[in-house]
């Protein structure tokens, strides 16, 4: 699956393309199949994210997964901050990034 | 201390509010990114992998306490309560608001501080030598030269679109602590039969081509200083390679053309530049020098009560000989074991603004390697001042140790990284946690980077350990023998690269080997250089 993802202009926090707007939470990205470009460019055009891509990702039962580790960090947060990340109460969760 | 002038403050504050009227135009949309991107990172905001991170600039790595206080409490207000303390003597937050940019500069601005020359194709912030005013081994005090070279290259119309970025480094002892040769250009302040002058270093550099800088001019008389300088920036920018970023260095200009054909055309140049008036007037050097006096030392030459062995232990690790008697230079260590490299909460930061206020006449210095100074410490107050850094956990005691490491924020923030440092780091640590161990294994910088562009220092490294992107997987390739120091030189990679676990069994393999083979006081990097690759390669790889 293809995902979109970008970071907000005004917070920089990194988001995910949900199909009808933009989230925080991978877990809410959308497959955007063969539209990510068209999608890109309207959202870039619309000045509502930052420096958006599109990225490969494997689906889950717990929703999409980016490939690559890069973007598996960008989605949950530092690694050496667990207390930084989007789940600060969970202490494994790092352990799906790597 | 320098102190802005009106002409300073009114420049800076022009920019905070240049600047602050371009983010309102991209958060309007009257602006797209591409339009924006140059003019932020003109001010050292760059976008990371989980936010915008402004880097903030401390020129020459000197700053007082009013300036420290000033970093907790940004840290404290828009970031994440910390602030992390990079190669190049300055601070980055990483997890700011573009709305609140022109809110913290403005702030910073009030301190006299920036983020002006942390980022884009400038002369970036001058680095020295964090003992400057304070080392015994000093033919002068290099910081009024690293100032008039900040007022040089600040807004300087020429320079302000260089082939690429430009780094400086001025010290003025012959032990280099600022990793000078591995500079653009690197200045050593020098005497000859008693007239002050520079020893011109230039196309060093570390990133994916590391070079170390050849002499350009063996003295450079100190009245000739900027037309020079001058001459050497104006040859790079006419003939830097602009249509190659990976070939924009002036390290690759000058390995092209040849060092010789290099001098030659800087003299030509310099024969026309010194006709234009630029070096300072005699008065403005005084001026300037004026704010790096002495301080007022009055303490009596009083040797410490050694009695508490962890503060003895500190005492001979962190703290280095001051040129005045009855004071010393207090290295505090920002690498707590598992803790990560260069990072300080703002309560800390507060802490160390403290101490410098009561115990170091109100003066801080950064350093390259991440670590923070205190300059000026009465012998009589280095108990209290321990005392309170271990209060702070401040107190490590391994400077310069294994445990001392060098690492680049990696890929735990940094779009360009390809693979994570810190927790290399942070395992390298904990694995050489015991102080015993550390001590006996003696002086071994280590120093990783989560790409090749080699922020992390790993080329200068005794160890060095570049994190690579193979195949999606983090890779660590181990690199031995490196320096920064006044013995420079470059790391070879010691062979194919390992897991995260793998280069850290690697790194210790390679420290039993030195443990085997090193003869009187020779530090890993000597026996290393005496004994060649071998050994260690049988040891790593069987």
């Amino acid at each position: 699956m293809k995902l979109l993802t970008g970071n907000d202009l005004v917070s920089g926090a990194v988001t995910w393309w949900t199909g009808n707007g933009w989230s925080i939470h991978v877990e809410d990205a959308a497959d955007v199949g063969e539209h990510g470009e068209a999608i890109l460019h309207a959202e870039e055009g619309a000045r509502r994210v930052n420096a958006p891509y599109i990225i490969d990702a494997l689906p889950t039962e717990n929703g999409p997964r980016p490939a690559h580790i890069k973007d598996r960090i960008r989605a949950l947060g530092p690694t050496v901050r667990t207390d930084l990340t989007l789940k600060p109460a969970d202490p494994t969760a790092g352990d799906w990034i790597i | 201390m320098y102190k802005y002038d009106n002409y300073d403050q009114a420049m800076v504050d022009a920019r905070v509010a240049e600047f602050r009227d371009q983010i309102n135009r991209r958060i309007a949309g009257e602006m797209t990114e591409d339009q924006f991107k140059p003019l932020r990172l003109m001010n050292g905001l760059y976008l990371q992998l989980h936010a915008y991170m402004l880097r903030v600039a401390i020129p020459y790595g000197t700053l007082d306490s009013r300036q420290m206080r000033m970093l907790a409490h940004i840290a404290r207000k828009y970031d994440r309560d910390y602030g992390h303390f990079t190669t190049r003597q300055n601070i980055q937050y990483n997890w700011i608001k573009l709305e609140d940019c022109a809110d913290i500069l403005e702030e910073l601005a009030t301190v006299e501080m920036h983020a002006i020359q942390t980022s884009g194709n400038c002369i970036r912030n001058i680095s020295s030598d964090q003992y400057a005013g304070a080392a015994a081994d000093e033919v002068t005090d290099p910081r009024p030269w690293a100032e008039l070279l900040r007022q040089w290259s600040t807004f300087h119309p020429e320079f302000s679109y260089l082939p690429r970025k430009f780094k400086i480094a001025v010290i003025a002892s012959y032990e280099d602590r600022a990793a000078m040769r591995l500079h653009d250009i690197g200045l050593e302040l020098v005497r000859k039969d008693g007239e002050l002058g520079a020893r011109v270093f230039v196309g060093g550099g570390m990133g994916r081509t590391p070079m170390i800088a050849p002499e350009i001019n063996p003295f450079v008389k100190a009245d000739d200083l900027l037309s020079y300088l001058e001459a050497c920036l104006r040859v790079y920018n006419r003939y830097g390679r602009r249509d190659n970023m990976y070939k924009a260095r002036i390290k690759i200009l000058i390995h092209e053309i040849g060092a010789d054909e290099y001098r030659r055309q800087v003299a030509e140049e310099f024969t026309h530049v010194k006709t234009l008036g630029i070096d300072p007037p005699l008065a403005e050097l005084e001026r300037i020098s004026a704010f790096f006096a002495p301080p007022a030392y009055d303490a009596a030459n009083v040797e410490p009560d050694r009695n508490d062995p962890d503060f003895a232990l500190w005492l001979d690790q962190n703290v280095k000989p001051h040129k005045q008697a009855g004071y010393a230079i207090v290295n505090i260590s920002l690498k707590p074991i598992g803790g990560i490299p260069g990072d300080a909460t703002s309560a800390q930061i507060d802490v160390m603004a403290d101490l410098a206020e009561k115990y170091s006449f109100d003066e801080l210095r950064v350093t390259h390697a991440q670590n923070i100074v205190l300059p000026h410490v009465a012998k009589r107050d280095l108990y209290a001042v321990w005392q309170a850094l271990r209060d702070a956990e401040l107190a490590d005691a391994n400077l310069d140790l294994i445990s001392d490491i060098i690492a680049c924020p990696g890929l735990d923030y940094c779009s360009l990284a390809n693979a994570r440092s810190i927790p290399v780091a942070q395992k390298i640590a904990t694995r050489f946690a015991d102080m015993d161990r550390q001590r006996d294994l003696g002086e071994l910088k280590l120093k990783i980077s989560g790409c090749i562009n080699a922020c992390g220092h790993h080329h200068a490294g005794h160890i060095g350990i570049l994190g690579v992107d193979k195949k999606g997987v983090e890779n660590y390739q181990l690199t031995f023998g490196g320096s920064g120091a006044e013995d420079v030189s470059i790391g070879k990679i010691i062979g194919p690269g390992f897991d995260e676990d793998g280069v850290v069994d690697a790194v210790e393999k390679a420290t039993e080997v030195y443990k085997a083979l090193r003869k009187g006081d020779e530090r890993f990097v000597d026996t290393y250089r005496r004994v060649g690759l071998e050994p260690f390669k049988e040891a790593i790889y069987g």
